[in-house]
């Protein structure tokens, strides 16, 4: 295999839970708890979950929007977990970041124009003439017209409005973007605009992504491999083919069977897997998913699953096929 | 289901807001039978005007800013139009009722749940107090609720997403309606709870014979749900039929490419997802042909010129087209 471009080790991101009255620290949120994840270059990375899987805080953690509790994530062969500050800064015209609401993350005072010029500015790459140019490129990249440079949020739609996010992240041409549900807030004939997109972007300009998405739909169009959550542990991983057509999992199989299809006629006969996503803080003992699995066995209840690796690249964390 | 009468019937339903320099019509001649026992799926995106037409139906939006008209609104063969207010509330909650996306922002917070499901039983059913709660404790037992003893004293904040919608769910049925307008109820949810959902609304239907509304942007939960189909752009109703037909061969171009569009699991992955190319027009511009016809591909100087209206196309279908697919 190629040298990952990014990899995660034993990722792990707790928060605090603290008392109303003293502040004093009462619990512990494990948001992420030991989560390991390569992505080689030019690839695409699903991270699937539901609410509470942790797979936004992983996303956080590695560009160390979050600072990580525990583990390492290594980019370009450099460990980045212990950078400082200014170092960081530099890194992250390599690697950036494209939100669910592009309203929420782009300045509503600022014209189209001064929001995609900020990271030239920020990091001294460009002025004047040469500046205005680049703007301009950028907005020929996401096919939005030159015009929007002098325009405001507001007078966007909301997929108009994520190609400026795009064009944002793209400026300083990074290696790495990680994408945090960026096409959900959209309605489906301007998801598929947004995702032919990023495709042909990743194309052009030889990107590595990272999505992270509760759309099993979205997640199957556009990656190569998938890394599926639950309760802030990665359960199952591998290429794209084996987590849809070939789960090993029972959460992944019963992710699968709850995904409505638009096919009348086509419902799984299987009855819809029962409970609700337990809370981080109080994650179940063994594996995080035994109260909802229909699989579960006695050990299941005490003792956390390891990691199994099966051939392909696919990786399993349940005692069905851990064995032994 | 084809001889089943027509418990709710909406006729030419427009709803219009005054703005600076005119009226800007967010449901615009909108007509449609809700048949007994069926779930009618009613699907279209942001800015379609799904969700005016339900809080048109509940008489919810507020008059001014939103006008509201219509040739008539029959409800079990009233015109909703010339009830009173008081009247209407007596109507929701009880033989036509409400579910909503958020439940959280329904449900009231300092009030125990048991005590909101007991409320419409007293007030419209005109149960003792002491009547009511065992009803509630067997509507929490039939949406699925462990321990409904202990769930009565619980309050909204304790609950997750998918037991609030159970007890919104509850509630909406507490009193038997004969309509349920389900707005969304499943889109602030998991996937996993979002199939329980889905589940439990089908067999209450089967077994409560509740007629459903259902408004939602997802073509797949209306395939998984719906009987009969509505989809809405600009306003309008584009295309209806039953699910099966209209999914196996949508006949507006629009239905066609929203379908299309839906990035789906398959073995072979398609280089590029067929998208619809530009935006919905927003509400004070719609042209006078087609609302569509600027984003369709087999648009021809006829669609710009004059508006199509629904017309039959047999099998129980009607399309809004001058140029319809598969015809």
């Amino acid at each position: 295999m190629v040298e990952p471009l990014l990899r995660v080790e034993g990722l792990r991101t707790h928060f605090p839970v603290l008392s109303k009255l003293l502040r004093r620290r009462v619990g512990t949120v494990r948001a992420v708890d030991g989560v390991d994840l390569a992505v080689a270059p030019g690839e695409v990375l699903g991270i699937v979950g539901e609410s509470g899987s942790g797979k936004t805080t992983v996303g956080k953690s590695i560009l160390r929007l979050i600072e990580p509790t525990a583990g390492r994530v290594v980019f370009e062969g450099t460990d980045i977990t212990h950078l400082a500050r200014r170092e960081m800064l530099g890194l992250r015209r390599r690697m950036q970041i494209v939100f669910q609401d592009p309203m929420s993350s782009l300045n509503p005072r600022m014209t189209i124009g001064r929001i995609l010029a900020a990271p030239f500015e920020i990091h001294d790459v460009a002025k004047g003439a040469d500046l205005r140019e680049k703007v301009a490129d950028l907005l020929r990249l996401v096919g939005l017209p030159a015009e929007a440079a002098q325009r405001f949020p507001h007078e966007f739609s909301g997929g108009q409005r994520q190609r400026v996010g795009i064009a944002r992240a793209l400026a300083l041409r990074p290696r790495l973007i990680i994408g945090d549900e960026p096409v959900s807030a959209l309605d489906v004939s301007i998801q598929a605009q947004i995702l032919n997109l990023l495709k042909r972007l990743q194309g052009e300009l030889g990107l590595t992504y990272i999505l992270i998405s509760h759309n099993l739909g979205v997640v199957s169009h556009i990656c190569d491999q998938v890394a599926v959550m639950y309760l802030g542990r990665v359960v199952e991983s591998g290429p794209r083919e084996a987590i849809f057509f070939d789960p090993k999992h029972p959460y992944t199989e019963a992710l699968l069977a709850a995904v409505p299809l638009p096919e009348p006629g086509r419902r799984a006969a299987h009855a819809p897997l029962a409970g609700d996503v337990p809370s981080p803080a109080h994650p179940p003992s063994g594996c995080a998913f035994h109260p909802r699995c229909p699989r579960a066995m006695a050990r299941c209840s005490v003792e956390a699953p390891v990691a199994t690796a099966l051939p392909g690249g696919h990786v399993v964390a349940c005692h069905l096929v851990g064995g032994a | 289901m084809d001889a089943a009468p027509a418990v709710l019937e909406a006729r030419n339903l427009r709803v219009g807001f005054r703005i600076p320099g005119g009226t800007m019509r967010a449901v615009d001649g909108v007509s449609f039978a809700l048949r007994q026992g069926e779930t009618l799926g009613l699907v279209g995106e942001s800015g379609s005007g799904k969700t005016m037409t339900s809080l048109a139906l509940l008489r919810l939006l507020e008059s001014p800013p939103a006008e509201l008209a219509a040739e008539a609104i029959l409800f079990e063969g009233r015109d909703l139009l010339r009830l009173s207010e008081g009247a209407m509330a007596d109507l929701r909650g009880a033989r036509l009722s409400m579910i909503f996306q958020e439940p959280m922002t329904s449900l009231n917070p300092l009030m125990a749940i048991g005590r909101q499901i007991d409320e419409p039983l007293v007030t419209h059913l005109g149960l003792s107090a002491r009547a009511a709660r065992a009803r509630t404790l067997d509507l929490l037992a039939r949406v699925g609720i462990a321990r409904p003893e202990q769930a009565v004293r619980a309050y909204p904040h304790q609950l997750s997403g998918g037991m609030r919608q159970r007890v919104m769910i509850a509630i909406a049925l507490a009193c038997r309606p004969a309509v349920l307008i389900a707005d969304e109820p499943t889109t602030a949810l998991d996937v996993t709870v979002q199939a329980q959902i889905l589940a439990l609304l089908r067999t209450l239907q089967e077994e409560m014979g509740t007629a459903i509304l259902l408004i939602t942007h997802d073509l797949a939960v209306i395939a998984e749900t719906a009987h009969r189909v509505a989809v809405m752009y600009a306003g309008r109703i584009v295309e209806t039929g039953p699910v099966a037909a209209l999914f196996a061969r949508p006949l507006h171009p629009y239905t066609e490419g929203l379908l299309r569009s839906i990035p789906r699991i398959s073995r072979v992955r398609e280089a590029t997802l067929p998208e619809i190319p530009g935006v919905v027009p927003a509400p004070g511009q719609l042209p006078a042909g087609c609302a569509f016809a600027a984003r369709c591909g087999f648009a021809d100087d006829a669609c710009h010129a004059t508006r199509p209206v629904l017309t039959p196309s047999g099998e129980g279908r009607e399309v809004a087209c001058w140029k319809p697919r598969h015809g």
